[in-house]
């Protein structure tokens, strides 16, 4: 009886697609903007970026051997974090920042609920609002060839004139990766492509979110307008790499598309009402709280006939 | 794409292109034959043969215990060696008969029905419980039952399941393109049964020589459609189909005659032919024995009873090692641990795979992705319902109608993070199913 051959229960076949694929397709995605902003911002943002992987890397590592936890820095969703936070500090952050940041990140918001697949907020953008708060100077300040100057969403915001091409090509001030659209949504497309992401969340936010400001932002149905909201600040980056992080997003379609309208709508708040030009990432940890209540809300039906057809057989 | 599907589902390698193009062979069994006597749902039969005693082919060597149970018949001749509990398939002990058989195959005398316009709806349900056919796609509910429902006219579609979206399996191809005209004649006797039903033969588009043969052979039939559904697993799941084929929906409370369908898969159909037209009781079916392991992958006629170990030594034995081997497809199959299973009704392919796909993948944390919800063709949460599943919490995994699963095991496929979701759920369910028998 030595020949005995596995069993197991069916089905007896998997898709090749593992969580570390998927992670890492991501973070190929976000290549061109991270290029972008190594180009635009030189060296220090390259230094973020290297002591944010690192550290997310490092740190996830680190508390998973004293915890006695099997060590998953394999599946690159450490890595992912990392690079995510990156994108989201001011090139001018310093070192310890995005130290404090990653680790913040990595064992606060996602370790010490249970790891990957348990925190309840994008670990990258809490780590980011984290910084916000702490360190509210250095972090919106922001430096363009060697001057401080203000970004293009709080010149929008003061009502002063931008330059849109600038905009969207991505020769502004602003965070290490969202300064560039074109880039952005080059990744982005890829990522749709692979069946990555699928458009639900970031449509609905973007629509949702130009609604918005159309009603009331002042400025009517004003293409010019509309275009440097859309490409100015994290919108790209928080719409296709942020809001449709798997773990803090609903589950559900109908659930995605809610979570989508509502960051549009508070994204729209917060630029337009708000004390900061920005929003979106207050926007996306605040609708991160919602899901397990969207979710519930937007369980599907399950396949069979509908209520009323049910009553009209009987 | 106009074809008609539903919503979900996945599209695995396919697997055919082993055994499409090898004809169907009949295989004569050497060694012992073994007849479980439970190969459909319902009362397990009862034998009504004694150790020592001479039985012929096509003798009745098991009777039906009930409403919902099938007969078995001996499909060789030759003596009763025991009576005594056996592996299956799913890995339980059954109590079988075991035949040796003589390699006489001396036949019993069929009965010579009329032919089957002259007989009547009742004769036609007699015939067909009688020679103990069950759905032979898988399930193995017995045929006369489903063929009896509570009120006949109702009936509006007879619907043949061609689909054949499992992966790897070839037998209902392979009977669909060398005998076409036993598929149509069997679905004309039970549209025989239902005045106010239309019959559908509704095959998957990667069939398109199939549908092309059974649209002409039905082109002056006023009764039958045949119906070209998109490629997609699971598109033969009972549901599945009859919403594809027709538009309408059930859920698992309800039964295909709840809206107006009877579905019998390829196989049974034909079994049904046999019977009605022959006098045949049910003992061969089409078994594939396929995957890479495998030296010669073939479609054979098998003989019910013929332990898989022959199979494999007609198909050529092996030619790498198989780290796994499946009782049924890929997708719904029984890991079965060594080849001494008897073929049964319900055993469609026999496939060696010589990677073990599942212990290759280490389940990991569930992201949430989301993926599970895509595919599922049921609607429903797998990720939710697998972590109701595994913490036993009952109430929620009905209140998130856990019960509509039909296990065909997208979820599980799909999952990035590896996770048995449809493991979790199928054991929950089957506590479920088990705690309301009672």
């Amino acid at each position: 009886m030595s020949d005995l051959k596995h069993v197991s229960s069916s089905p007896h076949i998997r898709h090749k697609t593992t969580t570390s694929h998927i992670m890492f397709m991501v973070i190929f995605s976000l290549m061109p903007a991270t290029m972008f902003g190594i180009y635009n911002f030189g060296v220090s943002a390259l230094m973020n970026i290297v002591v944010c992987v690192g550290l997310s890397v490092g740190s996830e590592f680190i508390y998973e051997k004293l915890m006695h936890k099997k060590v998953t820095v394999n599946d690159c969703s450490a890595a992912l974090t990392g690079l995510l936070l990156a994108l989201n500090l001011p090139p001018s952050a310093t070192w310890w920042m995005s130290a404090l940041g990653s680790v913040f990140a990595i064992i606060v918001v996602k370790q010490i609920f249970g790891g990957l697949g348990q925190n309840f907020m994008n670990p990258a953008l809490a780590a980011r609002c984290f910084l916000l708060i702490s360190f509210t100077g250095r972090m919106t300040n922001f430096t363009y060839d060697g001057v401080s100057t203000a970004t293009p969403l709080a010149l929008l915001k003061s009502g002063e004139s931008v330059n849109i091409l600038d905009m969207v090509i991505g020769c502004t001030p602003g965070t290490i990766g969202e300064t560039s659209a074109i880039a952005l949504l080059a990744g982005a497309s890829f990522l749709l492509i692979m069946g990555v992401i699928d458009l639900k969340i970031p449509a609905s936010y973007i629509l949702s979110f130009v609604a918005f400001i159309t009603i009331f932002g002042g400025h009517g149905f004003d293409i010019t307008y509309i275009v440097s909201h859309l490409a100015g600040g994290g919108l790209m980056l928080g719409a296709f790499f942020m809001a449709t992080d798997y773990v803090t997003s609903p589950i559900t379609a109908k659930g995605q598309i809610v979570f989508g309208i509502l960051l549009g709508i508070l994204t729209g708040i917060f630029r337009l009402f708000g004390g900061s030009a920005e929003g979106v990432s207050y926007a996306i940890i605040f609708c991160n709280m919602l899901v397990p209540l969207i979710e519930r809300v937007t369980m599907p039906k399950p396949f069979g006939p509908d209520k009323k057809e049910v009553k009209a057989n009987e | 794409m106009g074809l008609s599907t539903f919503k979900g589902g996945i599209h695995p390698n396919d697997g055919k292109n082993l055994s499409k193009d090898k004809p169907m062979k009949a295989i004569f069994p050497k060694g012992d034959l073994v007849y479980p006597l439970s190969q459909h749902i319902g009362v397990p039969a009862v034998p009504v043969v004694e150790k020592g005693q001479r039985v012929l082919e096509g003798q009745k060597i098991a009777e039906a215990a009930g409403f919902v149970s099938a007969p078995i018949y001996a499909s060789v001749s030759g003596t009763v060696k025991a009576i005594e509990p056996r592996r299956v398939a799913v890995g339980d002990n059954v109590m079988s008969i075991v035949i040796e058989n003589d390699g006489l195959y001396e036949a019993a005398s069929y009965l010579k029905h009329k032919p089957y316009t002259e007989l009547t709806k009742d004769e036609i349900r007699d015939i067909i419980k009688e020679a103990g056919i069950v759905g032979m796609g898988g399930a193995g509910f017995p045929t006369h039952v489903k063929l009896s429902p509570k009120e006949p006219n109702k009936i509006e579609y007879v619907i043949a399941n061609c689909a054949e979206c499992e992966p790897y399996l070839t037998s209902d191809y392979r009977r669909m393109l060398e005998e076409p005209e036993k598929l149509v004649e069997g679905l004309k006797i039970i549209l025989q049964l239902f005045d106010n039903a239309q019959g559908i033969l509704a095959v998957e588009d990667n069939k398109r020589d199939c549908i092309e043969l059974l649209e002409k052979l039905t082109e002056k039939e006023k009764r039958i459609t045949v119906k070209a559904l998109k490629t997609k697993y699971p598109q033969g799941a009972e549901r599945q189909l009859i919403f594809a084929s027709t538009g309408r929906k059930i859920n698992s409370k309800m039964l295909p005659a709840d809206a107006g369908c009877v579905v019998n898969n390829v196989d049974t159909v034909v079994a049904v032919y046999h019977a009605v037209t022959e006098g045949k009781p049910l003992m061969h079916r089409i078994v594939t024995v396929t995957g890479n392991a495998v030296a010669d992958p073939r479609n054979f006629i098998v003989r019910v009873g013929t332990d898989y170990a022959e199979l494999i030594e007609e198909a050529g034995g092996f030619k790498k090692e198989p780290a796994k081997i499946i009782s049924g497809g890929p997708m719904m199959g029984f890991g079965i641990f060594d080849l001494h299973i008897p073929v049964t009704k319900t055993s469609s392919a026999l496939l060696c795979l010589t990677e073990d796909e599942v212990a290759k993948y280490e389940p990991t944390a569930c992201i949430n992705c989301g993926k599970c919800v895509e595919v599922c063709p049921g609607r429903v949460v797998p990720a939710r319902l697998a972590d109701y599943a595994q913490h036993s919490d009952r109430d929620k995994f009905l209140k998130n109608n856990g019960m509509e699963c039909c296990e065909c095991g997208c979820c599980s496929f799909i999952c990035p993070a590896k996770r048995p979701l449809t493991q979790s759920i199928k054991s929950m369910r089957k506590m479920v199913l088990a705690s309301r028998k009672k």
